[in-house]
């Protein structure tokens, strides 16, 4: 049996690549990401 | 770096550096809280001994979670190392565009609000109103300034930006005007207390503002005690009727809004004030903790940590309750993407005060943020001559996750990205000092944000409510 679930999230590593375009609206937490 | 947290009967473990989240029963629970530090014998032997006359918990049980650990480990899911800290050092020499602007339209305000942070809306300086000139000149600024970026907002702002309403709407007509042209989209966003709220302005706020923040402090005794007209008579029956004809026109044109509130030492029992919000028939609620000096009596305490921490998790449960019953409505901390949320990029920089969001005063001058209005220390340049003090712009730069000794073995930095410059500056006399109150309140409403999230997906014990 499982015993731990892990839960879809993005990752965090790969936005080093897919990431900062700058397009999001000025908490962190809440934003959504615009790409 | 990990953290693991148990409540309302899960027990979570987020992984700060990949962003992973997992639920994992109890005995997987205590060996990952043993895991870095211990030897696999001396785990699984605390373990039997823990779940001894357990039958499900044998030396095989916990052989297939140590299998399981090693495999996410080997997928970096878990127990992955901090890989950004020298993209964070970047930080400094990296070019900024401006993107934001928050437009000060009017430095008065139509309430008398004792716990307002503006000064009654003059930030501590004279009345004044934001010529349509000065704005057009500041819609200029931020195009030629804002670089490759297209997505370009403006917040109306005050005191009261409804008391200088013709400005704002002509500012919007001129940057429709020209946004095609110069290869930008203007987002306008409008923050009121209501009081000249009519079927002129939501009309027009429905045509061009993208969000729009309404200010109401829940019961009418806790907003009528600190939200006054001039004349001292409480706000709360002029504008509750007004904001709820604005917020049925507002869902039926399909745009945003949120009713914002302020809690205070009054009411440590803000969830009630949340509660009544929903049942005025508001959806989209948020409500924010006072930050000001703590002589004020009306400022939060250390020892009112519990009573607020209760709040938010009996906030969360009860958010769950209604979805489930239909009349569900949401919260802005607690709206958290966990697969379409910001890239490490933001997660570091954070906020962008100082260095992509300014604040316009209605004379034109240029400040981080519009907390910090009002403060000559603070002076950043004007909108004519642009930002020429660089070394102001340069100190909010390194305003970052990774800017705070104090933050370096907080597990939610990559969520706050190292917190509020103008709370950290209030609390600490240090943009780059830390509001400990504030965090410890943050902490919280992540923890509350992900267990939402994972009821939301039908998991654990919460779930079933798709």
């Amino acid at each position: 049996m499982k015993h731990i679930q892990t839960v879809e999230t993005r990752d965090m590593e790969k936005s080093l690549q897919n990431g900062g375009c700058g397009e999001c609206q000025t908490g962190v937490a809440n934003q959504q990401c615009e790409n | 770096m990990i953290h693991q947290y148990q409540l309302r009967g899960y027990n979570i473990v987020l992984d700060v550096f990949s962003g992973s989240v997992h639920v994992v029963d109890d005995l997987a629970y205590d060996i990952i809280g043993m895991y870095e530090n211990s030897s696999r014998e001396s785990i699984v032997e605390a373990m039997l001994d823990k779940y001894a006359g357990n039958p499900d918990v044998t030396r095989d049980s916990i052989g297939e979670i140590f299998s399981e650990l090693e495999e996410l480990r080997s997928r970096r899911k878990l127990f992955v190392p901090d890989i950004y800290e020298n993209h964070a050092m970047d930080l400094k020499s990296r070019h900024t565009e401006i993107k934001a602007l928050c437009l000060h339209v009017a430095h008065t305000c139509n309430l008398n609000c004792s716990y307002c942070f503006a000064a009654q809306g003059k930030y501590h300086g004279e009345r004044a109103l934001m010529t349509y000139e000065v704005g057009k000149r500041a819609l200029d600024f931020l195009m030629e300034q804002s670089g490759n970026r297209k997505n370009l907002e403006v917040d109306f702002f005050g005191g009261e930006p409804l008391m200088n309403w013709d400005v704002c709407k002509r500012l919007v007509k001129y940057a429709r005007s020209v946004e095609k042209e110069r290869g930008k989209n203007f987002r306008f966003t409008l923050t009121t207390n209501g009081m000249l709220l009519d079927d002129e302005v939501t009309a027009f706020c429905n045509e061009e503002m993208h969000n729009v923040v309404l200010s109401l402090d829940g019961r009418k005794e806790i907003h009528d005690h600190w939200r006054k007209t001039t004349s001292g008579k409480g706000s709360y029956d002029v504008i509750v009727p007004k904001f709820q004809s604005f917020v049925r026109a507002r869902e039926k044109a399909g745009k945003s809004y949120y009713i914002r509130g302020t809690y205070t030492g009054l009411n440590p029992d803000f969830l009630q004030d949340i509660l009544h919000m929903a049942d005025l028939g508001f959806r989209e609620l948020s409500m924010e903790p006072v930050v000001c000096d703590p002589s004020e009596p009306y400022a939060l305490r250390q020892e009112d940590l519990p009573k607020l921490m209760e709040q938010y998790e009996g906030l969360a449960v009860e958010m769950i309750r209604r979805k489930q019953a239909g009349n569900g409505f949401t919260f802005y901390h607690y709206m958290i993407d966990l697969t379409g949320g910001p890239c490490i990029y933001k997660r570091i920089s954070g906020c962008g005060s100082g260095t992509e969001y300014l604040a316009v005063t209605p004379t034109g001058e240029l400040y981080p943020c519009h907390q910090f209005v009002g403060d000559p220390k603070f002076r950043m340049g004007d909108i004519w001559e642009g930002v020429t003090r660089t070394d102001i712009r340069d100190e909010f730069k390194l305003c970052n996750a990774y800017a705070r000794a104090e933050c370096r073995d907080c597990w939610a930095k990559l969520y706050c990205s190292g917190g509020c410059a103008a709370n950290a500056y209030h609390a600490s006399g240090d943009i780059r000092g830390i509001y400990p109150f504030g965090c410890e309140l943050f902490r919280k409403r992540m923890e509350c944000a992900i267990l939402l999230k994972l009821a939301e997906q039908g998991i654990g014990p919460l779930g079933g409510v798709k």
